[in-house]
């Protein structure tokens, strides 16, 4: 394994064992991001040509292992954040390395068969052994029972690990302080989606206090732990202004993304209340992805774009705006339940949800291999750049734009045509899809999809090249 | 129980929020991140606990035999959706004075309990939701399933296309052979089920017709675009 991250990653060998693990899970991760855009792929060309593997991969596989694909390899990509700042925060390395490397080996191994079985097996009997042994199902968490078992084990011993060194350390910083809480709750929520029912509204409860308590509010503060650490890496930030920014933005993304979890309660079975309070509470959900983003720009402007690590100063820029337009404007666009009684189930939801994970999360990961690429490769300066990370960057940020636009434009015919002129029924469904608004945009949206896989290989290729160039001398390096 | 208001609830919440949160920092500077730190934890921590309290509510309201998710026997009954002029939205209406028993069999509560954890258990094994959504929740690739019993299309097209007698008779015929009765280029796969998985779905299809939305979708069926 060593051999193969060396060849990947580069000279290793000072590296602190948590930083190794680090990079065992980055680059799974990144392998799993191609995954997740080829079967993102399939599911895009089966809109325009439904007979595209119809026998062989259909498209509600192909989409599952789309969504799927993408929350592995996103927590993947936290967890080696986790561990390539824990050395740094704590002073001392991972207490438990080789619990941690078992532990990555465990999931890896885990994912590979859940993804075999999904694309082998694809469906079962409706009977629990469907349930615990195939998938479960539910839109995000379909991973099988015993995988969910496995998954809450492995991240029991990432927490141990996280805990352990800090004991050790007998030191604790603020980031750390909120790590620690907010991987409880994170590893506590996914445990809320670990029961069957009958009752769909209850299901559904549950089932959103795992997906929108993860990705609404741990994920969100998990981010800004991960962030704030990058802005004192990249740009020199003192610790006492990330730390302080990071409080407050618990204090926004928790105050109003806890009960902002209504917004998914408005039809589903659950009581009248839910949409007063969700409409209010995620209208508000925005703030704290404001607070980013003056955080992020302030910070720079400070430095006057100083930096050691350019492609990493850039893709936190990406990040704050992101995050801000992604989950913030998409998604308050189609909160309030006035709008969401049209547009709940439609293409806009896609458009949201595209934009939003590429914004917070793809881009809080490619932050942080960008920081350990810099400290690999060119820890002593020069500065890190390249050509190709820009391709790559502006590639990919244009072509999701593309897609996201072309599922807006969708999305709002949908909304219209099918739920406000229509009844929603399924003919209403079918015409509307046949309407050159929907029909049209699932073009671009797969030719933008396209174009966005195209830069992923760019990026790919970038992470394994840039820095690597004998050191020239070094210009304008500002030590952070 | 009556319902809590939306207002008193947000009100309460952020006052908690400010109060507690304004006494804890008392004598504070608003830049010394100890102060945000104390609010980050008030915040958080009256935030979950409005969560929580409001959750009990909530579960206790939508048991299966409430008002709001009926009892699986409703299967038993005529169900329809219609607008209530008082709310403001369209309410699923049991009438409990026709009996519309499903596949022409009238089913005790134990035995449509037993149907609905079946098409439950089928529902999730054929990942139904990675095309489909339920309550609006799910992939967009195919129709929204929450009102699926109550569509003029099984009555208008597809009963006569599978040349069945009732419309459960015609949605387990296309459920097992959807491929076979398809109405459009986008088909749905033949997930191999078996009928009695088929019934199974069409019972817990008729049962979530009959869940109290809050609306959603509105005016199903009154469509302006599908005229059969």
């Amino acid at each position: 394994m060593e051999a193969l991250l060396k060849r990947i990653w580069g000279d290793i060998s000072s590296l602190p064992e948590s930083r190794k693990i680090a990079l065992m899970y980055w680059t799974v991760a990144i392998v799993l991001f191609g995954a997740q855009l080829i079967f993102g792929l399939i599911a895009a060309i089966q809109y325009v040509n439904p007979d595209f593997l119809f026998d062989v991969l259909p498209f509600n596989i192909a989409r599952m292992l789309h969504i799927n694909a993408m929350v592995v390899w996103l927590i993947m990509g936290f967890i080696g954040g986790i561990y390539w700042l824990l050395p740094d925060e704590t002073g001392t390395d991972v207490v438990g390395a080789s619990l941690g490397k078992i532990a990555f080996y465990l999931l890896t191994g885990a994912v590979s068969v859940v993804v075999l079985v999904y694309i082998l097996v694809q469906t079962g009997k409706g009977e629990f052994f469907t349930i615990w042994f195939i998938n479960e199902g539910r839109e995000y968490i379909e991973a099988p029972r015993w995988a969910d078992i496995g998954i809450v084990a492995v991240m029991g011993i990432i927490y141990f690990n996280v805990l352990a060194t800090v004991l050790k350390s007998k030191r604790i910083t603020g980031l750390l302080g909120v790590l620690l809480v907010d991987l409880i709750a994170l590893a506590g929520l996914y445990m809320a989606g670990m029961f069957f029912t009958p009752n769909i509204t209850l299901d559904q409860f549950w089932w959103w206090w795992v997906v929108h308590l993860w990705v609404e509010a741990t994920w969100e503060v998990l981010v800004g732990v991960l962030m704030g650490w990058a802005l004192m890496h990249v740009l020199g930030t003192p610790r006492r202004i990330v730390e302080g920014w990071l409080y407050l933005e618990v204090l926004l993304v928790f105050g109003t993304g806890i009960l902002g979890l209504g917004h998914h309660y408005y039809w589903i079975g659950t009581p009248e209340y839910w949409l007063g309070i969700g409409g209010f509470f995620s209208s508000l959900e925005p703030i704290p992805l404001v607070a980013m983003i003056v955080h992020a720009v302030y910070d720079a402007g400070m430095h006057k774009l100083h930096t050691v690590n350019r492609p990493a100063l850039f893709f936190i820029f990406l990040q704050a705006f992101g995050n801000f337009f992604g989950a913030g404007v998409w998604g308050f666009m189609h909160t309030l339940p006035q709008i969401n009684l049209y547009s709940h189930g439609t293409q806009m939801a896609a458009s949201h949800g595209h934009l939003a994970f590429f914004g917070a999360y793809v881009a809080t990961n490619l932050v942080l291999i960008y920081i350990a690429l810099q400290q690999i490769r060119s820890p002593e300066g020069p500065i890190l750049d390249s050509r190709t990370w820009k391709i790559a960057y502006v590639g990919m940020i244009a072509s999701m734009v593309g897609m996201v636009g072309a599922l807006l434009v969708a999305g709002f015919a949908q909304t219209f045509f099918e739920r406000a002129v229509g009844g929603s029924t399924w003919q209403d469904y079918i015409l509307t899809q046949m309407h050159p608004w929907v029909k049209i945009p699932m073009f671009w949206r797969l030719g933008f999809g396209v174009l966005f896989f195209l830069f992923y290989l760019v990026l790919v290729y970038d992470i394994l090249t840039i820095g690597r160039k004998a050191k020239e001398p070094s210009v304008e390096v500002k030590p952070a | 129980m009556k319902d809590f208001s939306w207002l008193e609830v947000t009100v309460a919440s952020l006052l908690f929020i400010l109060v507690i949160g304004s006494l804890w920092t008392r004598g504070r500077n608003w830049l010394d991140p100890v102060f945000w730190k104390r609010f980050a934890i008030v915040g958080s921590l009256v935030m979950f606990t409005f969560l929580w309290i409001l959750t009990f509510d909530t579960l206790s309201k939508t048991r299966i035999g409430t008002d709001r998710v009926p009892s699986p026997d409703v299967i038993n009954y005529k169900i329809t959706y219609e607008y209530d002029p008082q709310k403001g939205y369209y309410m699923p209406v049991i009438h409990k004075d026709k009996k519309e028993p499903l596949f022409g069999k009238e089913v005790s509560p134990q035995e449509a309990m037993e149907l609905i954890i079946k098409g439950k258990l089928v529902i999730q094994s054929r990942a139904c939701m990675n095309c489909h959504t339920l309550l609006g929740n799910g992939a967009y690739y195919a129709p929204d399933l929450t009102k699926a019993w109550l569509d003029p299309k099984w009555e208008k097209i597809m009963i006569p296309a599978t040349e069945s007698e009732t419309k459960e008779e015609a949605m387990v015929k296309f459920l097992m052979n959807p491929e076979k009765y398809a109405t459009w280029t986008r088909r749905m796969p033949n997930l191999n089920l078996s009928e009695e998985e088929a019934k199974a779905v069409v019972a817990y299809l008729k049962w979530m017709s009959a869940i109290n939305t809050n609306g959603f979708p509105d005016h199903f069926g009154e469509s302006k675009l599908a005229k059969f």
